[in-house]
């Protein structure tokens, strides 16, 4: 018998706590902690002019509004046509389904270089899809519309993901319900089940407005990259590392961070929210 | 929250003819469409594209592609990468949820959070930060310099920022996973005699078996595909720091889109036979929940 040890607030048989928790805090504190915070220390060390100079630069600036702009609009699209998605593959029952089901996770296995060249072929002034929107007068690649196409391609799966568990835990009865009692199916669904899948939606649409900020290799091929005009916020961290302005880069990624940062909080705070509502209703 | 449907007494409306999750034909046929129009140009048109233009220019040319020396180094110096940071995680990943799963201390969902940061990283920080680490002008870079290493714009680098990008996914299928089977069955081979290392090998392991495969697809997945991350450390040296994401992006700047699709379809390959793979996983644990009755085989092989 091993001795298994007297563990603080454990009093477990199960041997391996120190071990085990000692190689996670190291590995995480080595790979993830330190290099982090390294970002924080040097923004703080750096002249605060020059942070100040960096990011409050018209270039920038545009920068983060296009990034911040179009990422809305792509978590938008893909909170809509997401719950489409979602519903469809939990409600219905059709052939195919389990591919279909898939083929939502795309997003995710294809390399971002690869989604990110293969889009821009897609959509430029000859590809399959570019050549019925130029002539109408659309522009779809190296425009900001290419950005918002290529974020909603990337941020997809994440509302699909988070909403169907939701989804899949309704309780029929409660629809029956509704339905016995006289709601139309309108109604129903606005009164019952949107108010039930809130959280997933919202969950779902700020991880991929998230993705859709930090997003690099599927936008910056369809950007075009033009100063002021398509530049998204991380190729700008990358334009200023080939400056060797290692202190503009780090502004700028500093304040990435702490958006980043904050949409994390934003989502566990919707969790714990919806969490606590159920466990008060049930 | 639904108090305003309920008053609604009056019309009396039989729900069976309605169905629980009934929706009307005509809605069906909306949501269906729709999504299916909008997975089909946004997913599958990408998808089909990639192998559309990488053949373009027939098949002798698509394998053409590949003899090219700096095609073949790329190649290498990826599997070489996802070689060293898919072990490293796997590892950090099954001793993460075994002290997380098996035992309670405080700030566990500190600890959780802080192993999902990662994913809620841009890939260009996550290369950024080990350039402000390791660079010239960064805080380690002229001790490293003085002694010969080199670790940004060479391999230690690439392999940095493509373990960081892919930290969390093994740690993040397995927690959940663990936590749900709880701690009895691992208590019973204990107190039976066997040892911590035996327990794990013959209990926990066979138990989170699927999980740790589709862990370890995924981060498999994402440490070949990396592109943003890498692209920051790597200094784009041809044929010697190009990982097949760079080596895509340089071919097609050069507008040789044949050779840049060509590599491109090895990697969305590996992406499709990702989604295989997690679709078979996802089917047999489904299949292991319905049958409750699993008694790791403990007493088969002996101890």
């Amino acid at each position: 018998m091993r001795t298994s040890g007297v563990f603080r607030r454990s009093r477990s048989v199960i041997p391996g706590f120190g071990l085990t928790l000692g190689y996670t805090m190291l590995y995480l504190s080595l790979i993830v902690l330190i290099p982090l915070s390294a970002l924080f220390l040097k923004t703080a060390a750096a002249p605060w002019e020059h942070v100040w100079e960096t990011v409050a630069s018209p270039r920038v600036l545009a920068a983060f509004r296009l990034s911040l702009g179009a990422s809305l609009v792509a978590a938008l699209v893909n909170a809509v046509f997401g719950l489409a998605v979602a519903w469809m593959l939990v409600r219905y029952a059709f052939p195919g389904k389990r591919i279909v089901d898939a083929v939502v996770d795309l997003p995710f296995a294809l390399p971002t270089a690869v989604s990110g060249i293969a889009l821009t072929t897609i959509y430029s002034p000859t590809g399959w899809i570019g050549r019925w929107l130029d002539p109408l007068g659309i522009k779809a690649a190296f425009s900001p519309l290419g950005v918002t196409m290529a974020l909603t391609f990337i941020g997809l799966p994440f509302v699909v993901r988070t909403l169907q568990p939701a989804l899949e835990d309704l309780e029929p009865e409660v629809e029956e319900a509704a339905a016995s009692l006289g709601a139309g199916r309108g109604q129903t669904f606005r009164f019952v089940i949107l108010p039930t899948i809130l959280p997933a939606l919202l969950t779902g649409f700020a991880l991929s407005f998230a993705r859709g900020l930090g997003e690099y290799g599927s936008v910056v091929f369809i950007a075009g990259n033009m100063p002021m005009k398509t530049e998204i916020v991380p190729l700008l961290i990358l334009v200023k590392l080939e400056q060797y302005d290692y202190t503009g880069a780090t502004a700028i990624g500093a304040v990435m961070l702490i958006l980043s940062f904050f949409l994390l909080l934003a989502i566990n705070v919707v969790q714990w929210w919806s969490s606590r509502r159920y466990r008060g209703e049930g | 929250m639904s108090g305003s449907g309920n008053r609604r007494l009056a019309r009396p409306r039989s729900a069976a003819t309605l169905g629980a999750a009934g929706d009307p034909l005509w809605v069906k046929w909306v949501i269906c469409l729709a999504s299916l129009a909008f997975l089909g140009v946004f997913l599958l048109v990408p998808l089909v594209a990639v192998f559309t233009e990488a053949l373009r220019k027939g098949v002798g040319v698509y394998f053409e592609s590949f003899r090219d020396r700096d095609a073949l180094a790329a190649i290498r110096l990826t599997l070489l990468v996802a070689g060293i940071a898919v072990p490293l995680n796997v590892v950090f990943g099954l001793a993460a949820s075994w002290a997380i799963a098996k035992f309670e201390f405080r700030g566990k969902s500190l600890l959780i959070t802080l192993i999902d940061l990662p994913f809620a990283v841009s890939p260009v920080i996550s290369g950024l930060i080990y350039v402000l680490l390791f660079g010239l002008q960064g805080w380690l870079g002229p001790w490293l310099a003085a002694h010969g290493v080199q670790i940004i714009f060479a391999v230690p680098g690439i392999v940095l920022a493509t373990v960081f990008v892919t930290f969390p996914f093994v740690a993040r299928e397995l927690i959940p996973l663990m936590q749900e089977q709880g701690t009895e069955e691992e208590e019973a081979a204990l107190v039976l005699g066997a040892g911590g290392w035996q327990t794990f090998r013959r209990v926990t392991l066979p138990n989170v078996k699927w999980a740790l495969l589709y862990g370890v697809i995924l981060c498999n997945a994402r440490a070949m595909g990396e592109f943003g991350a890498v692209s920051v450390v790597s200094g784009h040296l041809r044929g010697r720091t190009n990982t097949m994401p760079l080596h895509v992006e340089i071919l097609y700047n050069e507008y040789n889109f044949v050779a840049a699709f060509a590599v491109a379809s090895l990697l969305a390959v590996l992406a499709l036979v990702t989604l295989v793979w997690k679709t078979l996983v996802e089917w047999q644990t489904q299949r292991q929940r319905q049958e409750p009755a699993f008694v790791p085989a403990i007493e088969e092989h002996g101890s």
